[in-house]
């Protein structure tokens, strides 16, 4: 369901990235890369006082014309991007939420591998499976 | 290189064959023309039977064993041009006496050529797949009972799936065979892939399952020759790193599944974990295993790969049974093995608990306590339910007045727990199963009641590894739901055989959910933990180099004050 799913380090540079591979994949990662704003703009507006109540879930980034960008944080700065089709409009909101939920407990998993150093780039083949079960069926 | 074939062709071969050879490709010519016998039709319509033995090998059967031969089609192509039966038309015996050779020779490296033959080569291999083929030519084998000897490749992935799929259907075999010198008999074409070294003859003979069909896999004498070349190698580097004491005679001659641990690997890996960590009920933490395994020399994703399969609860840590298996997986892998893509069930924590129930200690760890410690289990149990408080002085005689009654009670209350732990924590009994489990480890002295609720608290369960938020959790979800329990049976012992029946079991469905969110709440907590360690290392690194930074400031600008 989704189109291209991106995990962004605190840094801000990807840890992984993927997409669905039938279009220009480089729109994708620009779209992205833009959204990294509004997710900074979004944490900094919770004010540092609530930072430990901020939810990590982040909604909508913002909407193009046939995109919709979603943000999620965790409470180490590793940010979840995901673009999703604007023509699936039965996807909602707790859909989406659930879908987060899933990428996070696989980069946990992920975490939890001793030989993953946080900082590189996510190899893991169960995380790539989880990835793909999430993204979108073309036809 | 046409006309040489074709002049071979037409005088006789001029490749000189040895007897090994010979009688092998007469027998894989048997069997082609034998299995096309029953075909559709022999090749080319123009297929005359000029050639001396006065047969011909289909060309579906060839075409067969050349792809098996694991070839690329170009090379195949090639060899089917060179050996001359595009030219003729069919496959002669001589065409395909000369195909062998030319496959052989690329096998070995050689370039495709004619003069490629007129050297000494060993056999072709072949690969060839679960299908008729097999039945085809492994029954023939059989009869055969041929002394040729052909060697066999490690198998490609794909086989190698296969042979996950075959390893039912291995069976015995004697080892008749010495290992590396002269394999006497090979059935020829079987895929074969003997995790040579550990394997003992002993393991093998608890896979025979379908002989029936395969009874021809007279494996591996050949196969075990083969074998025997490679594992060496990869046996001196894993002696270096792991001071394995490994045979490389012993080739097991059951290819079966490499994923299988044996006795003898079981042990080993038993006392390596045991280096690491004492108490076998406990885990490994990650760091100390990665350690551990990084000498191993095996390149970092693909350790990572294999921690992934084998960490089946994915919490950071390996107990026993995740150790075994992921050093099992480390070992196939030096030896040559593709990893799998998925962890094989003979190496699924649950399987390898319930598949070597002896304890390498004294704590009846592995053992299938259903039966073998009900007596044990009880007083235990009860004892939990019973004390709120620690009381040590009744315990002895609560033991044994409950013993007898509420043995019972809790044998019927407590579902006869499964042989294997599963990885994840389940329904209360395994719990209070896997606790009792644990008892037998501490001694049976009167201390037992002092240590049955410490017991709770700080013994780590050998199921699934335990941390300290999880015991604490656990043990408050023990402490609930032993309140309820302790009200029904505590009571008179001899009423409690149905009351606690139908308690422990709805405790049990809202003790999974409990214990369930439970550890989705630890691995979160886990995972910001461990995130936040990774940033305070590097704050801690940026603030050493400001550190730095500010003395050297300091050391420029003392002289300037002395001054």
């Amino acid at each position: 369901m989704a189109v291209c799913v991106a995990v962004i380090a605190k840094e801000n540079y990807p840890l992984y990235i993927r997409s669905v591979p039938t279009e220009n994949e480089l729109k994708f990662h620009y779209m992205v890369h833009t959204s990294l704003d509004v997710v900074d703009e979004k944490i900094s507006a919770m004010g540092k006082a609530l930072v430990d109540q901020r939810e990590l879930y982040l909604g909508l980034l913002y909407p193009t014309e046939d995109y919709k960008v979603y943000g999620y944080v965790t409470n180490s700065k590793v940010k979840f991007v995901m673009v999703v089709d604007s023509s699936n409009t039965a996807l909602r909101d707790n859909e989406i939420r659930s879908m987060f939920r899933k990428l996070h407990n696989s980069y946990t998993d992920v975490m939890c591998n001793p030989f993953y150093n946080p900082g590189d780039r996510i190899q893991s083949r169960a995380f790539d499976s989880m990835v793909t079960s999430m993204m979108i069926q073309v036809c | 290189m046409e006309a040489a074939a074709g002049a071979g062709c037409g005088s006789g071969p001029p490749l000189l064959l040895s007897e090994g050879e010979q009688q092998c490709y007469s027998e894989l010519f048997a069997r082609c023309t034998g299995a096309a016998s029953g075909g559709p039709g022999s090749g080319p319509p123009e297929a005359s039977r000029a050639a001396p033995s006065a047969a011909t090998a289909a060309a579906g059967p060839v075409a067969d064993l050349f792809r098996a031969s694991q070839l690329p089609a170009e090379t195949l192509h090639q060899i089917t041009e060179l050996c001359g039966a595009k030219r003729v038309g069919y496959f002669g015996p001589t065409q395909f006496y000369i195909a062998l050779k030319l496959i052989a020779a690329a096998q070995s490296g050689l370039p495709v050529r004619i003069e490629s033959i007129k050297c000494e080569l060993p056999l072709p291999r072949f690969m060839m797949s679960k299908t008729d083929s097999d039945i085809r030519f492994g029954n023939s084998a059989e009869l055969h009972g041929t002394k040729t000897q052909i060697p066999y490749l490690i198998s490609e992935k794909n086989t190698f799936k296969r042979m996950d799929d075959e390893d039912k259907q291995q069976e015995t075999q004697s080892p008749t065979m010495s290992p590396l010198a002269s394999p006497p008999s090979s059935p020829p074409h079987y895929q074969r892939v003997p995790l040579s070294h550990g394997y003992s003859k002993l393991r093998s003979s608890t896979e025979q399952m379908h002989p029936a069909p395969y009874e021809a896999r007279q494996p591996e004498g050949p196969s075990s020759g083969n074998q025997g070349t490679k594992p060496p190698r990869h046996q001196a580097s894993l002696i270096r790193s792991f001071s394995v004491e490994r045979e490389p005679q012993d080739n097991s001659n059951y290819p079966d599944e490499p994923w299988r641990i044996t006795e003898e690997q079981r042990e080993y890996y038993v006392n390596q974990f045991r280096s690491l960590q004492p108490d076998p009920s406990s885990f490994i933490s990650g760091s100390v295993a990665k350690n551990f395994f990084t000498k191993s020399k095996l390149s970092i994703p693909e350790l990572s790969y294999i921690w992934e399969l084998s960490d089946a609860d994915c919490d950071g840590a390996l107990t026993l049974p995740e150790f075994c298996a992921a050093f099992h997986l480390i070992v196939a892998r030096k030896n040559g093995y593709p990893l799998p893509e998925g962890l094989p069930p003979t190496l699924q924590p649950e399987y390898l608990q319930a598949a070597f129930p002896k304890p390498k200690w004294e704590c009846a760890l592995f053992d299938s306590y259903s039966e073998s410690m009900p007596a044990n289990q009880q007083p235990h149990d009860l004892n939990r339910m019973e004390l709120s408080i620690k009381d040590v002085a009744d315990f002895p005689v609560s033991t044994e007045d409950m013993t007898g009654d509420d043995k019972q009670a809790t044998k019927s209350g407590l579902l006869p727990p499964p042989p294997a732990l599963p990885p994840r924590p389940c329904p209360s009994q395994s719990e209070q199963a896997s606790e009792a489990e644990l008892h037998p480890q501490l001694n049976r002295a009167s201390s037992q009641a002092a240590e049955s609720s410490p017991t709770k608290k700080d013994t780590p369960y050998s199921q699934p590894p335990s941390k300290p938020i999880r015991r604490k959790l656990r043990s408050e979800n023990q402490a609930t739901e032993n309140q309820e329990p302790s009200t029904t049976v505590g009571g008179p012992a001899s009423v409690a055989t149905v009351k606690p029946h139908p308690i422990v079991q709805k405790q049990s469905s809202k003790q999974k959910k409990a214990i369930q969110t439970a550890i989705r709440k630890n691995k979160e907590a886990n995972a910001v933990l461990a995130r936040l360690n990774s940033e305070l290392q590097q704050q801690l690194k940026e603030v050493h180099q400001e550190r730095i930074a500010l003395e050297n400031q300091l050391e420029q600008l003392r002289p300037v004050t002395v001054l």
